[in-house]
């Protein structure tokens, strides 16, 4: 980011909870570490406060798919203009091994002993219905691919969304699958919804076929901050003006 | 020579009808008109929690003397529907008139004017009645056609034109009755609770307001979003209160002043928020307008059960600011100085108010504008190593904010050593904890240098007081006032203003406590420094105090 032009005191990470949110101790930039499920609303009002802030989100499945996904939901269909990284690793593994949204059937954890009876959902479907102008999946194994879509994530200009899927060695390690099946999807239009979903609906988190990534969908459209921030002007708030309406 | 004492000039006036039908912005029409004449103003709105249908009644009180509060007494009643005239007809006084629409309403007696043959009659729409009606109550009560014109003129937004022709007729259709005099005042503005609190909070820099609709702080979010170009400020609402908090927070970790509003139900959702604003020492100031409670309660009557519950919001060990306006007046100043001293403190701040004085109408003394203003913080000097969590003897950290050349700004939620990095050590625990304590010591001893803090009003020498707070403040103040009691009113509840209160207590035998609650909420604060009362007065059917019941009760005492 600095690299390419960013400014570091520009730079914002904002995390939840979880093994993934170490990361804001980690590195020496503007962090801020919130509540468990709860890091998206803080990044939207810190870009709301400060556009010139880029913004990067690192939360967890349990995070962003159980405890916050109305937040997820809401920052894509406002567009807000934050990257928001996905570390998915599909259980609640700093609190030892529960299953979580995407976790597949039948997890044995210690809240689901005989196996978790529930289905897993499709994050991506979700956020193509949220709306959503910036949807990609990369594996933390495949570095060079995951940074490029990283760094394109931060050059969009809107809600951008990173899935990292990240094997977890503690609490599931899925890493052989991934390394079977993962595997880098071409995808000639992106600004295709159709095409999108197509891709999106390649692997729905529980069978064991192929697991596309790269950029999945992008379009182009205003963000949330730009536009409420239109109303700000260099002008002195004029409580007066306001006042003559109430006589 | 002996002093008379002056009668005030009064005027109650009561306006119903179904929801949907207009009578509040006909009553607040009517208060403008009476204003317009030089009369100090409050209304007391009553409606149901829904939007069509069922019963909505405004109490208009004009006076020659300020007022806080309404008169169940009624000089005039104005029906728009027949459930006004039977809910009501007991309020009205010995002398009083009924004005009613005679189009649906048939009533021996009073003065029946055809408003909406009237507004048809001139090819108006049906709302339009409502200005034949507060026409023809004008000529009634003697008030010239000038000043109805000029408030009509500067009321009506649509149709202006239509409305005074209805206006005229109505006017021409009855006889005067009374002769209400104008009073040698200038006409203030005219504001709700909410609509001062949130042009207080601008007065002291508010730049980002978040708010989940919710009865009765939504009216903030509505005029913040109705004002943000001339306040320059945002108004955003999201999708629910737990987002609303955490975006509050990080607009606020980002440098702007922020502010969010709510009710009971939507404050429970917050309350993760008051500890991570703790923790974190970002300011931000949280309205709870209360309502009843608990649950979803009577979500459009007033109360004052949430006390003890915003008192200690938030799980860990932490101090908050908690003060309660009784009016539009303290609305402005606590709001503007609550986020003052949240941003001093970095600290969360309640303003706790409630539906009777949010969407209570009041007079305001523009005055008070000068006394809030964008105070002072404490700011990093830019020099040397940045540090979020400086360990300094205040307790008060220099904030710098992400953005800013030279510092990287670490906040969060964990415990954490002076960068803001996250420590499991015995030692960067209680350096932090008591950094911290230090930080509560200072916000304790600012209250207690604030002769604001707390409100002492009435017979001062009394042996005889009685202690309120927050929207009982009208009804208790006149009643006690009268009566010749002492009436001490803590303001900032939290921290407790103790010495003032023990100060105000000097020489009273007799302690009264009056509040809108069931369990006696503001009691259990005073028994904590020691206070015990005497007696209590405490209403819950969920209607606010009037002067009149008051009195009847505290005769006794």
């Amino acid at each position: 980011m600095i690299a390419s032009g960013t400014a570091k005191e520009n730079i914002a990470v904002v995390t939840d909870i979880g093994c993934n949110s170490k990361i804001a101790d980690y590195l020496n930039v503007n962090s801020f570490y919130g509540l468990h499920g709860r890091s998206i609303p803080v990044a939207e009002g810190m870009k709301l406060a400060n556009p010139k802030l880029q913004i990067f989100v690192f939360l967890g499945d349990g995070a962003a798919l159980d405890e916050g996904i109305s937040h997820l939901i809401h920052s894509a269909k406002r567009n807000s203009d934050i990257n928001v990284i996905l570390l998915n690793n599909r259980v609640f593994a700093l609190t030892t091994g529960q299953f979580t949204a995407v976790s597949p059937k039948g997890l044995k954890g210690k809240s689901t002993p005989e196996g978790s009876i529930e289905d897993p959902i499709n994050p991506l479907e979700i956020l193509m219905a949220s709306n959503a102008s910036f949807i990609s999946r990369g594996y933390a194994l495949k570095v060079q691919h995951l940074k490029k879509l990283i760094v394109e994530s931060a050059k969009h200009k809107g809600f951008s969304f990173v899935e990292v899927l990240q094997p977890c060695v503690s609490f599931l390690n899925n890493m052989q699958f991934y390394n079977e099946k993962a595997y880098e999807a071409v995808n000639d239009d992106p600004s295709s919804k159709e095409k999108a979903l197509k891709l999106i609906k390649e692997w729905d988190y529980d069978s064991e076929e192929k697991v596309p990534l790269g950029l999945f969908y992008k379009i182009q459209k205003p963000s949330y901050e730009e536009l409420m921030n239109k109303v700000k002007t260099e002008k002195e708030t004029d409580i007066l003006e306001c006042l003559q309406k109430h006589s | 020579m002996k002093k008379t004492k002056t009668v005030p000039k009064e005027y109650s006036i009561l306006i119903g009808g179904a929801a949907g039908q207009g009578s509040r912005m006909a009553g607040l029409v009517i208060a403008k008109i009476f204003n317009r004449m030089g009369y100090n103003i409050f209304i007391h709105e009553d409606y149901q929690s829904l939007i069509k249908g069922g019963h909505n009644f405004s109490q208009i009180r004009a006076s020659s003397k300020k007022i806080l509060s309404h008169k169940d007494e009624a000089d005039f009643i104005l029906a728009l529907n027949e459930d006004t005239i039977k809910k009501h007809k007991e309020k009205l006084s010995k002398n009083g008139t009924i004005v009613f629409n005679q189009d649906k309403i048939s009533f021996e007696g009073g003065v029946g004017v055809k408003i909406e043959t009237i507004a048809k009659e001139s090819g108006g729409l049906s709302i339009m009645s409502n200005t034949a009606l507060i026409a023809a109550f004008a000529k009634i009560a003697g008030i010239d056609w000038r000043t109805l014109e000029d408030v009509l003129k500067k009321e009506i937004t649509k149709g202006v034109e239509k409305n005074l022709e209805i206006a005229k007729k109505a006017y021409a259709s009855v006889e005067s009755l009374a002769k209400i005099e104008k009073i040698k005042n200038k006409p203030k503005p005219l504001l709700t609770g909410n609509e001062a609190t949130a042009l207080g909070a601008a007065k002291a820099g508010l730049e980002n307001y978040f708010a989940y609709p919710m009865t009765p702080a939504t009216g903030i979010l509505h005029y913040l979003a109705g004002n943000a170009r001339e306040l320059n400020m945002a108004a955003s609402q999201l999708e629910n209160e737990i987002s609303v908090i955490n975006a509050g927070i990080g607009s606020a970790f980002a440098g702007k002043r922020t502010m969010v509003g709510t009710s009971g139900g939507g404050f429970a959702l917050m309350t993760e928020g008051v500890s991570l604003a703790a923790m974190s020492e970002t300011p931000i100031l949280i309205v709870n307008s209360q309502r009843s409670g608990p649950a979803t309660g009577v979500p459009t009557y007033g109360g004052q059960s949430d006390l003890l519950f915003s008192l200690s919001s938030g799980h860990g060990d932490l101090l908050r600011f908690v003060a309660a306006p009784g009016d539009a007046e303290e609305s402005f100043y606590w709001a503007g100085k609550l986020l003052n001293m949240a941003w001093k403190y970095q600290s969360p701040a309640i303003l706790l108010t409630d539906k009777d004085v949010s969407e209570s109408t009041f007079s305001f003394d523009e005055k008070i504008l000068n006394k809030v203003k964008k105070e002072k913080f404490s700011e990093w000097s830019g020099k040397g190593e940045y540090k979020r969590y400086l360990n300094k003897a205040n307790g008060i950290s220099p904030m710098a904010f992400p953005g800013q050349p030279g510092a990287i700004v670490k906040g969060t939620s964990y415990e954490h050593d002076e960068y803001g990095i996250s420590t499991e050590e015995t030692a960067d625990i209680v350096k932090m904890q008591e950094k911290r304590l230090r930080k509560f010591e200072a916000m304790q001893n600012e209250i207690d240098k604030m002769k604001e803090a707390i409100e002492i009003s009435g017979n001062l020498k009394s042996k005889k007081a009685v202690i309120c707070w927050g929207s009982a403040k009208g009804a208790v103040k006149e009643a006690a006032e009268d009566l010749g009691f002492k009436v001490i009113r803590p303001i900032v509840i939290q921290p407790f203003p103790e010495r003032q209160i023990y100060e105000a207590l000097k020489g009273v035998s007799k302690i009264i406590s009056i509040e809108l609650n069931s369990t006696g909420q503001m009691e259990y604060v005073l028994n904590g420094c020691g206070i015990e009362a005497d007696q209590r007065i405490l209403k819950y059917d969920m209607r606010p105090f009037t002067a009149e019941e008051l009195k009847i009760q505290l005769k006794k005492a």
